[in-house]
């Protein structure tokens, strides 16, 4: 199971969801899907149509970017991080 | 149980629930809510009370909130909010509106949405989308948006929305087809043809009192009634500082009497005229027009109002209330008559909808 990390503003939409939650998948998709059953609707946040990423969510592997195609180890560390802007 | 007044202030960061005192000039605050997400535009669900709340984040994309106990606790999906992987992205809810046991969404790019679910899951009204004149829809300057929905009070099958810079559709068989109800209505944008069928901005359409015939819209290029359900538009912009603004709110037991907030003009800085803020009201279906700052700053107050941010209760006598885009929000227990500030320094104002709950 990979060990995803989640940012304060997407845990803060779903109350009672921990900022580290462990998922099985072998890509981000894969991942964020299976996160989505644990967490109804947490897909939606975090992927537009295309499928792709939302514009401003960055994934990071084990350290490096990543999109929803990215291989994830099993024991992969999964960053999901907010870009930084706004205003 | 005592009677409580609500408003429900949508901002670009986040959403405030006001209640009031029971003359509807004290005012508590509540807020931000919905986690500070930009809120375009908030109601009240009739029969189960629950708030709504439409809008996007930058980061996370659109949703439709909702709360269930009075904005303490909040839900949001967007399932089925999408025009598909093949379609474009949908950053922002711009209206969402109760009507027959059904919840519709308005987003950006324009599109209409409904949920039979209470907003679980939504579904795309492809009907408007596929009309034949969406090629050729243009955005305006805050995007191809749609922003109106108003639906018949007793039809069910019937519904009109409007899109900038696109104009007024109606339906008449629940959402499958869609004609556009823009005759009359100008367009000085254009070189050479002022009123073609499709292209006019309107800003803002409501529905009057006596409903299912009667609108009102507030438009870039003007103010407009109609008395056949917008197959023909008349102008009833004379009287008026200045043919442009956004927000129109609609008496909800005299069909000819409307507020609306003139701004300057729209290359002027599209602030009040003369920085003097004020609200016009017709009590003749825009034979004359009455203007109202009694209350409100009438110097150096260079305040602007979008199209969302104005509305009126259902009392006796009416309670009208706008926000500005500088974050002022004022209300007015008699009918437009005088104001006085429900709110100050909120973030920029975005829409505001009032709601008396038992």
């Amino acid at each position: 199971m990979a060990t995803v990390h989640l940012p304060r503003s997407l845990v803060a939409l779903f109350p009672g969801t921990e900022r580290r939650v462990d998922a099985a998948g072998t890509t981000v998709a894969e991942i964020i899907a299976a996160l989505d059953t644990q967490v109804p609707g947490l897909r939606n946040r975090l992927v537009d149509a295309g499928p792709v990423l939302r514009r401003h969510i960055n994934v990071y592997v084990d350290g490096e970017p990543a999109d929803l195609s990215t291989p994830v180890r099993p024991t992969a560390a999964v960053h999901i991080i907010p870009a930084v802007s706004g205003g | 149980m005592a009677t409580r007044n609500l408003l429900l202030v949508g901002t670009r960061k986040g959403a405030f629930i006001l209640e009031g005192d029971a003359k509807r000039s004290k005012w508590n605050l509540r807020g931000p809510l919905c986690e500070g997400w930009p809120i375009h535009d908030m109601t009240i669900e009739p029969g189960s009370g629950a708030i709504l709340a439409a809008g996007g984040n930058e980061w996370y994309g659109p949703a439709v909130w909702r709360s269930e106990d009075l904005g303490e606790t909040w839900t949001h999906s967007s399932e089925g909010l999408t025009y598909g992987d093949d379609g474009a992205n949908i950053p922002t809810v711009w209206n969402v509106t109760a009507a027959h046991g059904s919840l519709y969404a308005g987003v950006e790019p324009a599109g209409l949405f409904r949920s039979d679910d209470r907003g679980a899951t939504w579904t795309h009204v492809e009907g408007l989308t596929n009309h034949p004149t969406r090629p050729e829809w243009q955005p305006g300057a805050g995007g191809l948006c749609l922003h109106s929905i108003v639906p018949h009070p007793t039809d069910p099958k019937r519904m009109w929305v409007g899109i900038s810079a696109v104009g007024a559709f109606e339906t008449k068989d629940g959402g499958t087809t869609w004609e556009t109800r823009n005759k009359g209505v100008r367009a000085d944008f254009y070189p050479e043809n002022k009123y073609p069928e499709f292209g006019q901005c309107v800003h803002k359409l409501v529905m009057a009192a006596d409903g299912g015939e009667h609108l009102y819209q507030q438009n870039h290029c003007g103010v407009y009634r109609s008395s056949d359900g917008g197959r023909q538009w008349e102008e009833i912009t004379p009287g008026l500082p200045s043919q442009f603004g956004f927000p129109m709110a609609a008496h909800p037991r005299d069909p000819n009497t409307v507020w609306t907030i003139p701004l300057n003009g729209d290359d002027q800085g599209r602030y009040v005229p003369d920085g003097k803020p004020a609200v016009w009201r017709t009590n003749d279906a825009g034979g004359t027009w009455i203007r109202s700052g009694e209350g409100l700053p009438q110097k150096d107050a260079y305040v602007g109002v979008l199209r969302e941010a104005m509305t009126a209760d259902a009392l006796d006598p009416v309670g009208v209330y706008f926000g500005t885009s500088t974050g002022q929000l004022y209300g007015s227990a008699d009918e437009g008559k005088s104001w006085r500030i429900a709110a100050d320094n909120l973030p920029a104002i975005w829409s505001v909808e009032a709601a008396v709950i038992d």
